[in-house]
C-alpha cells in the first residue's frame, strides 16, 4: 500500500474505485435532492389543482422577461461548467479556472436578478404574511401561490449560493494545482451538482412564470 | 505481511488495534475510522435512550392511577411527545445502522473503511448538533404536539417549542441521509474480490434496503418540517385551513417518510436476527435469496402504505381501500423472513446463548406486532381501535419488542468483536429473560386496554382500566431493570471480561476472521472470498 498516489485515500485500492465511489455517491446525493424538492413540487401540484384560477392570476404577477433572462443566464452557466469539466479532463488548468470563474459570474448574475425580483414583490405587497395584498377574488389562495413561489425559488437560490461556495473552493484547488488529467473528480462532481440546480430551475420557470400565458 | 496474521484459536490480542491506536480526545473526535465512529454513536444514542426512558418512566408513573395526579395534562402532552421524538429520531433510527452497521458493514464486505470516512464523521457531528438542539428544546419546556407534528396545531396553535424541535429533527435527518448514502456506495464499490452480491451476509442486504429508505424518505420529511417551521414563523398558509391550506397534505408528506421510517428501524433488526439465528443453529440460513429479496421488497412496499395512518383523517374511502390492500402486501415479505428463520432452526443444533434468546424474543414479538398490524390495516377494525392503546401496543411490539430486542441481541453478539472482551453469559441470559418478561408485561395489557377503548395520549382514564395499567407500569419497571443490567455488566466486562479471541462463537463471516478488537484498517491484506455466506456444517447432518 506504500505506492498509493497522493490523491488516493488509504481505504481505496485504486483511483478507478475511488472515482466510481465518488460518482455513485454524488448521484445518490442528487437523488436525495430530487426527493427534497419533490416535496415542494408535490405541494405545488396539490394546490395548483385545488386553486387553478388563483395560480394563473398570481403567475401573471411574475415578470416573465426577468424569469426568461435568468433561465438563459443559468443555461449559459451550465455550458461554462461543462466546458470547465472538459478543460479539467484535458488538463488545461488556465481554461479550467477561467470557466469556473465565468460560471460563478453567471450564477451571481442570476442571484442578482432574483434579488431584484424579490424586491419588486416586496414593494408590491406580494410577500406572504401580514402585509400581503392581492386585488381580486383570490387573495387567500394567491398567498399560497406566493408561499410556494418564495419557498421554491428561495430553496433554489440557497442551492445556488452553496454552489457558488463550492465553485470558489474548486478555483482555490485549481490555483494550487490540485487537479490533473488523472484526478479531477471534484470538478466532475460539483459540475453534476451545478447542472442539477440548473435543471430544478428549468422546472420552476414554467411552473411558476408561465401558467396560462398562452391565452 | 502474512507473518502478522495469526491463525484461529484463542490468540493474543495484536499489539495495536483500533481502540489503542490513540488515546487523546482528538484521536476520537477527529477520527475517520468507522469503528471509532460507531462507538461515538453508541455512547451518544445510549444517552438519548436514557433520556427517552426517563420520559417513558414518568408516563408510566402518571398512568399508575386513573386520576391525573403526578403531572398536569399539559406536562403529560409534552412527556409523550418528547418520549416519541427522542426515541424515534435519536435512538431507534440511528441505533443498529449507525452503531452496528457502521462497525460491521465495511468489515463484512472485506473493506478497510466506508467509502466516505469523513462524511461518516460528519454524520455523527450533524447528529450531535441536531441532538443538542432537540435537548435544548426539551429543557426549554418541550413540545406538546405529539411526535407527529400534526398541522395546523403544530404550525399555528401550539404554544410549545415546535420550531426549535423541528430544527433539531431536520438537522438530524441529514445524519441519516449521509449514513445511508455511505452504506449504498460502500456496498456497491468496496466489496472484496469474490464477495459477490449473493455471498453478502444478510445483514448487508438489510442495511442496503434500509439505506434506500433513508435516502429516499428522509429528504421529504426534511422539506415538510421546513414548511411547518416557515408556516409557523412567517404565518404562511400552506397547511392551515383558515388560510386555504390543506392539513391532510401535511399528513401525507409526514407519513410518506414516517411510515418507511418504521422500516428503517425494523429492517436492520431483521439483518441482525438473520446473523444470530444461523450462527446459533449451526446451519446455513434457509432461503438466503428469499430473505435478501424480502428486505428489498419491504423497502419498496414500505413507500406505498403511508395512507394506513390516515384512515380516519378524511382521505377518500377509495384511497383508504388501496392503502389497506397495499399494507397487507407488506405482510408477505415480513412473513417470508419469519418462516425462513423458523426453517433455519429446524433440526439445527440450537445454542441458547444470550444473543439467541434475544433473537427468539424478536421472532415472537415481531410476529405479534406484525399480526396486530393487520388488524390496523383493515379499515373497519382500524376505525374501532384508532388512537387507542391498541395502536400503542402494536408499534411498541415492532419498535421495542422487535428493533430494540435485535439491537441488544446484536450488541451482545458483536460485543466481543467490538471490545475484545466476553460479557458474563449468565447475567446476559438473565437480562434477556427479564427484558422479554418485562416487555410483555408492559405492552400486552395495552392491547386489551386499547381494544376495550382506552384512548392514547390522555393523562387520566376511567377506573376500570386501572388494574391493567398497574400491570403495565410494573412491567415497565422490570423492563427498565432488564435494560440497566446490560449497561452494568457490559461496562464491567470492558475491564474484567475474559479475552474474547477472534471468534468466540465459532461463527462464519469475515468479521470473525480478523482480530478482536480489529486493527485500524481491519485487514492486513485484502481478503479473497471463496465461499458462500453462512457456510455452517449443519446442512449435511440435518437430514436424517
Amino acid at each position: 500500500m506504500s505506492d498509493h498516489p497522493s490523491t488516493l485515500a488509504h481505504h481505496f485500492d485504486d483511483l478507478e474505485q475511488q472515482r466510481a465511489a465518488s460518482s455513485l455517491g454524488m448521484w445518490l446525493f442528487l437523488v436525495t435532492e430530487i426527493m427534497f424538492f419533490g416535496g415542494l413540487f408535490c405541494g405545488y401540484t396539490v394546490y395548483r389543482w385545488m386553486y387553478p384560477g388563483a395560480f394563473a392570476a398570481s403567475s401573471h404577477e411574475l415578470d416573465i422577461w426577468l424569469g426568461a433572462f435568468n433561465t438563459a443566464v443559468l443555461l449559459g452557466s451550465s455550458l461554462t461548467m461543462a466546458l470547465g469539466v472538459y478543460s479539467a479532463q484535458m488538463g488545461r488548468r488556465k481554461a479550467l479556472i477561467a470557466f469556473l470563474l465565468l460560471t460563478m459570474l453567471l450564477g451571481s448574475v442570476f442571484l442578482g436578478i432574483k434579488y431584484v425580483e424579490y424586491g419588486h414583490k416586496f414593494h408590491e405587497h406580494l410577500v406572504p404574511g401580514a402585509h400581503f395584498e392581492f386585488a381580486g377574488p383570490f387573495e387567500r389562495e394567491a398567498q399560497i401561490f406566493f408561499s410556494f413561489y418564495f419557498a421554491m425559488t428561495g430553496m433554489h437560490a440557497l442551492h445556488m449560493v452553496i454552489g457558488l461556495g463550492l465553485l470558489t473552493a474548486l478555483v482555490v484547488m485549481a490555483l494550487r494545482g490540485s487537479f490533473s488529467r488523472e484526478y479531477y473528480t471534484p470538478v466532475d462532481m460539483i459540475g453534476l451538482y451545478w447542472h442539477f440546480v440548473d435543471i430544478v430551475w428549468i422546472f420552476l420557470f414554467p411552473l411558476l412564470y408561465l401558467i396560462d400565458r398562452h391565452k | 505481511m502474512s507473518g502478522d496474521t495469526q491463525v484461529m484459536g484463542p490468540r493474543e490480542e495484536p499489539r495495536t488495534n483500533y481502540l489503542n491506536a490513540g488515546y487523546t480526545l482528538q484521536s476520537w473526535l477527529l477520527t475517520t475510522d468507522h469503528k471509532r465512529i460507531a462507538l461515538l454513536y453508541l455512547i451518544t444514542i445510549t444517552l438519548f435512550f436514557m433520556v427517552g426512558g426517563i420520559f417513558a418512566l414518568l408516563i408510566r408513573l402518571e398512568l399508575l392511577t386513573p386520576q391525573g395526579d403526578l403531572v398536569t395534562a399539559d406536562t403529560y402532552n409534552r412527556l409523550f411527545t418528547m418520549h416519541g421524538l427522542i426515541m424515534i429520531f435519536f435512538f431507534l433510527i440511528p441505533s443498529i445502522p449507525a452503531v452496528l452497521g457502521n462497525f460491521l458493514v465495511p468489515i463484512m464486505i472485506g473493506a478497510r473503511d466506508l467509502a466516505f470516512p469523513r462524511i461518516n464523521l460528519l454524520s455523527w457531528y450533524v447528529f450531535v448538533l441536531g441532538g443538542i438542539i432537540a435537548l435544548s428544546a426539551a429543557v426549554a419546556g418541550g413540545v406538546d404536539t405529539g411526535w407527529t407534528f400534526y398541522t395546523p396545531y403544530s404550525s399555528t396553535y401550539s404554544g410549545s417549542h415546535v420550531v426549535l424541535m423541528a430544527i433539531g429533527v431536520f438537522i438530524t435527518g441529514f445524519s441519516s441521509i449521509l449514513t445511508g448514502l455511505n452504506f449504498i456506495v460502500t456496498i456497491h464499490t468496496m466489496r472484496a474480490p469474490g464477495m459477490t452480491w449473493f455471498r453478502l451476509p444478510l445483514f448487508i442486504w438489510a442495511h442496503y434496503a434500509t439505506s434506500i429508505i433513508m435516502i429516499l424518505g428522509t429528504p421529504v420529511i426534511a422539506i415538510t418540517i421546513v414548511l411547518v417551521a416557515l408556516e409557523r414563523v412567517l404565518r404562511l398558509g400552506i397547511f392551515d385551513p383558515a388560510l386555504g391550506g390543506d392539513p391532510i397534505l401535511f399528513q401525507h408528506l409526514f407519513w410518506f417518510y414516517s411510515h418507511p421510517a418504521v422500516y428503517i428501524m425494523i429492517l436492520p433488526s431483521m439483518g441482525v436476527i438473520s446473523e444470530l439465528v444461523t450462527c446459533f443453529s449451526r446451519k446455513r440460513i434457509f432461503g438466503y435469496n428469499f430473505i435478501a429479496y424480502s428486505s428489498l421488497a419491504i423497502a419498496v412496499l414500505g413507500f406505498l402504505v403511508w395512507g394506513h395512518h390516515m384512515f380516519v383523517s378524511g382521505q377518500s374511502i377509495f384511497a383508504g381501500m388501496v392503502f389497506s390492500v397495499l399494507s397487507f402486501l407488506v405482510a408477505i415479505p415480513s412473513a417470508v423472513k419469519v418462516f425462513n428463520w423458523t426453517a433455519t432452526l429446524y433440526k439445527g443444533s440450537i445454542e441458547l446463548s444470550a444473543p439467541m434468546l434475544y433473537a427468539f424474543g424478536f421472532i415472537g414479538l415481531f410476529t405479534i406486532g406484525g399480526l396486530t398490524g393487520l388488524f390496523l390495516a383493515t379499515l373497519a377494525t382500524d376505525v374501532h381501535v384508532t388512537d387507542t392503546y391498541f395502536v400503542v401496543a402494536h408499534f411498541h411490539y415492532i419498535m421495542v419488542g422487535g428493533a430494540l430486542m435485535a439491537y441488544l441481541g446484536g450488541m451482545h453478539f458483536w460485543w466481543p468483536k467490538i471490545t475484545g472482551r466476553l460479557y458474563p453469559e449468565l447475567w446476559a441470559r438473565l437480562a434477556a429473560v427479564l427484558v422479554f418478561i418485562g416487555f410483555n408485561l408492559t405492552f400486552f395489557p395495552q392491547f386489551i386496554l386499547g381494544y376495550l377503548g382506552m384512548p392514547r395520549r390522555y393523562f387520566a382514564y376511567p377506573e376500570e382500566f386501572q388494574a391493567l395499567n398497574v400491570f403495565s407500569t410494573a412491567g415497565a419497571a422490570v423492563l427498565g431493570l432488564g435494560y440497566l443490567l446490560p449497561l452494568a455488566y457490559l461496562l464491567w466486562s470492558l475491564k474484567y471480561g475474559a479475552r474474547a479471541g477472534s471468534n468466540p462463537w465459532d461463527a462464519k463471516g469475515l468479521e470473525w476472521e480478523i482480530a478482536s478488537p480489529p486493527t485500524t484498517f481491519n485487514f492486513e491484506t485484502t481478503p479473497v472470498v471463496t465461499e458462500d455466506a453462512y457456510d455452517y456444517p449443519g446442512e449435511e447432518v440435518a437430514v436424517v
